[in-house]
């Protein structure tokens, strides 16, 4: 078994290290310090995203309000990130409280109503570019401070920022998973829910913490977007929860709950980032580039499946 | 004379193998026309890889399969219902949405005219017909989802009959039924059996196999140990053929150091479910709750361990009246269940033997929420050595694991939260003979330890092999508290019948 589920995961590596190799064949510019850090500072929304919804998707769930959390914390830093005004943490400050309270809001729905997380969240999607417009007055929110911007577009020692906090949250959520009670938790509430009912565990103050931290990540998303390009913009992040939860499944997280780790979910997002940086190299156009991507999900989850049914033999 | 035209099936020299595993090696089996055939052995004995080729769902690496002087060769389970082998399985498989007639015709549906539209009428008329031979009082056209499980088996069976099978396998088709609907059950087997059709029969339950079977074949290890005649065998022999080995006395004797009172519970009710439940349990006491199916023990039980409180009464540890509104709180005053539901509420499929014991007891090896894998590792391993749990190392998943030793992994994380009480609800339900002895013992040693133990079962004999005291309940009531010594099957089933 240790077999299959190491297969598995090198499967996916090694499917990024062939199409990394590929494409450096196809063009000379792929395989350059400077390619490479567009490409993983391009990735670091989408990863912080897919990490936040790797967790809800481990405990059964899902999360399809990210995109909509990414506006309306994008939004409500900016509101507070003009020059002069606040200190830069305020604008940090606001932007992840948006993301906690949505993700606060998601979790106390499904643990009080039993509703299915999709229905629920589909809501909070619609209710979440509401709330975006309605602060912004429909209109972007620009004339930002430097402090803030640096957030998005500053680097420490040549290294761009925004790979800074991607390191950084990579580790601590893999840590989270991995090494603490709340993790395993995470993993038992996706594997059988009534048995971790069974053995003590509390499963809905579980659930809450995990949509809540979703939410967290998706705002600091939001933070990251409007600061890169300088304006909080009501209409940003529309679809950004497809991508996130394709990085995930490509990375071997199952849609049925109970497996996944963040290691497969960094893979997957970087391996979006990879070929869409790829094909914009080989000047393929947006519109295939869309088909090749729904492809690759369609491929990774085909994929999975027969993975499972191979390991319950 | 090979093949035999007195047998209907027959079966020689079956060979499978899995991933260089041997499920079964040289199987062989006679089935006559019309008779009971019970095939028993322990779990892992490479019964239900034997079931699979038999219904068409395997193809074996070797060996012959005849039916009805016809040889078998092509592996599909369509193939094998035409020719007329029928499966109930053991989880029912069925559509709940749709009606009891709409279900037994599903695929073979009654249809007509150019547009080929459904004739509901004629698979309903076809189905009551069905439903009167197998003494199914209901309306074909009730949804599957309003039965209960014995009247699905029942359901099923009518279908294996419309199909006109001539041998029914069954998959331990008591295992979720209660005592009554067993009889009716049996009551259908003989039924078949007068029209000639043969049953193969499987179960772990020795009494089943002298009531209702005509010969039993027994495999171990995937091997054919031998057929003998159902009448001429006795319990003893029979578990010795399919152990390989002796076990002497099934129940190891009590030490009898009862001590002070652990829990007690007085007039506690539930509505619906029970009402004035009343009794104690001792440290050092094995206490049975014996009763049909739907008599409110697994409800009293869940009541108990917070799952689904009760409505009032009370509750009380070491004399303390107390309240538990949820598992984690039982767990934390010295509650532990083990529920009768071992896949649905007992252990987590994908995660690891190590992962699955420490669920209950995780806080104990983790400080400021981060787990210390090393006392972890520590702890764990050390129950499931204690437990014996025959597992390839501590990470592998818990569902690849035979149902005794899911068991054990499941008594173990219970364990490692340290109880004073230990509930166990059917903890032998689904576990071969070999496993269930140990269960006992270790029973054992917990009231030696001074633990006071709960035993929910619809098996009699281990319900006076084991407790020292025996609470019955009917319909939600309790109706009698039986001490070891007055207790017999009678006097239980007086009770429960009550």
């Amino acid at each position: 078994m240790q077999f299959i589920k190491s297969l598995k995961q090198y499967g996916i590596v090694g499917a990024f290290l062939l199409i990394c190799l590929l494409l450096s064949l196809l063009t000379p510019q792929f395989f350059t310090l400077s390619n490479w850090t567009i490409i993983i500072t391009q990735v670091s929304i989408n990863a912080l995203l897919a990490f936040g919804v790797t967790f809800v998707i481990i405990t059964g769930g899902i999360d399809l309000s990210l995109g909509s959390m990414v506006a309306v914390a994008g939004v409500a830093s900016a509101m507070v990130a003009h020059p002069d005004t606040y200190p830069v943490v305020v604008p940090i400050g606001v932007g992840l409280l948006c993301g906690l309270l949505i993700g606060g809001f998601n979790g106390l729905v499904i643990t009080r109503s039993n509703i299915a997380p999709f229905i629920v969240t589909l809501g909070t999607m619609t209710i979440g570019r509401g709330l975006a417009l309605i602060l912004s007055k429909g209109r972007p929110v620009s004339n930002l401070s430097d402090a803030f911007n640096f957030i998005g577009g500053g680097a420490v020692g040549g290294v761009p920022f925004p790979i800074v906090i991607l390191i950084v949250v990579f580790i601590v959520c893999h840590l989270i998973l991995k090494k603490t009670v709340l993790g395993r938790y995470i993993y038992a509430i996706g594997g059988n829910e009534n048995a971790a009912k069974a053995a003590g565990i509390e499963v809905n103050k579980v659930k809450m913490t995990v949509y809540m931290m979703c939410g967290l990540l998706a705002g600091l998303a939001g933070i990251l977007l409007t600061s890169r390009i300088t304006t909080g913009q009501p209409n940003a992040g529309a679809g950004f929860e497809l991508y996130a939860i394709a990085a995930a499944i490509i990375g071997g997280t199952s849609t049925s709950g109970g497996t996944g780790t963040m290691t497969g979910t960094l893979i997957g997002a970087l391996m979006i980032g990879v070929i869409s940086n790829g094909l914009d190299l080989l000047n393929v156009s947006s519109y295939y580039q869309q088909i090749v991507m729904g492809s690759i999900i369609i491929g990774a989850v085909v994929l999975d499946s027969w993975q499972q049914r191979g390991s319950r033999r | 004379m090979f093949p035999n035209p007195d047998f209907i099936l027959q079966v020689r020299g079956l060979s499978k193998s899995f991933s260089g595993v041997k499920a079964l090696e040289n199987v062989q089996l006679d089935v006559r026309r019309g008779e009971v055939h019970a095939l028993m052995g322990e779990n892992g004995a490479g019964k239900s890889t034997f079931m699979k080729i038999l219904m068409g769902l395997l193809a074996p690496d070797a060996g012959e399969v005849w039916f009805e002087g016809e040889r078998l060769t092509h592996t599909s389970v369509h193939a094998h219902l035409a020719k007329g082998i029928a499966m109930i399985h053991q989880e029912i498989l069925a559509v709940p949405a749709l009606t009891i007639a709409q279900n037994i015709f599903l695929g073979r549906e009654t249809i007509h005219g150019f547009w080929r539209w459904l004739n509901d009428t004629d698979i309903n008329q076809k189905a009551a017909q069905l439903l009167r031979q197998v003494g199914l009082s209901r309306s074909p056209q009730t949804p599957m989802k309003d039965l209960s499980v014995a009247e699905m088996q029942m359901v099923e069976i009518a279908k294996a009959i419309s199909q006109q099978a001539k041998v029914i396998i069954m998959d331990e088709p008591t295992s979720a039924i209660t005592d009554k609907e067993v009889t009716t059950l049996f009551g259908i087997i003989r039924e078949l059996k007068n029209q000639g059709v043969a049953i193969l029969y499987i179960s772990h339950k020795m009494d089943e196999i002298e009531q209702i079977a005509d010969r039993v074949t027994v495999l171990r290890d995937g091997h054919y140990v031998a057929t003998e005649d159902a009448q001429s065998l006795t319990t003893n022999a029979l578990i010795a053929m399919m152990v390989g080995r002796e076990i002497a006395t099934l129940y190891p004797p009590s030490e009898r150091t009862k001590g002070e009172v652990v829990l007690s519970v007085e007039n506690l009710s539930k509505a619906g479910k029970f009402e004035n439940v009343n009794f104690e349990v001792h440290a050092g006491e094995v206490l049975g709750m014996a009763g049909l199916m739907g008599a409110g023990r697994t409800e009293v039980a869940r009541a108990l361990y917070g799952l689904d409180p009760a409505d009032s009464g009370q509750i009380a540890l070491y004399g303390q009246v107390t309240t538990i509104r949820s598992p984690k709180e039982a767990i934390r005053q010295g509650i532990g269940y083990v529920s009768e539901d071992r896949k649905g509420w007992g252990f987590v499929p994908m995660l690891s033997v190590k992962e699955n014991l420490s669920l209950s007891s995780l806080r104990q090896f983790a400080r400021n929420g981060w787990i210390n894998t090393q006392t972890e590792t520590e702890n764990t391993e050390k129950m499931a050595h204690q437990l014996r749990i025959k597992a390839a190392n501590m990470h592998q998943k818990v569902t690849f694991l035979s149902g005794g030793n899911q068991q054990k992994v499941v008594l173990g994380k219970v364990l490692l939260a340290l109880p004073q009480v230990v509930i166990l609800d059917e903890p032998t339900r689904g576990v071969d003979v070999g496993a269930k002895f140990e269960i006992y013992t270790l029973i054992r040693q917990l009231t030696q330890r001074g633990l006071a133990v709960i035993v929910i079962s619809s098996e009699l004999p281990e319900i006076l092999g084991l407790c020292d005291r025996i609470v019955v309940l009917s319909k939600g009531k309790q109706t009698a508290l039986l001490a070891q010594h007055e207790a017999t099957q009678e006097k239980i089933m007086h009770y429960a019948v009550h």
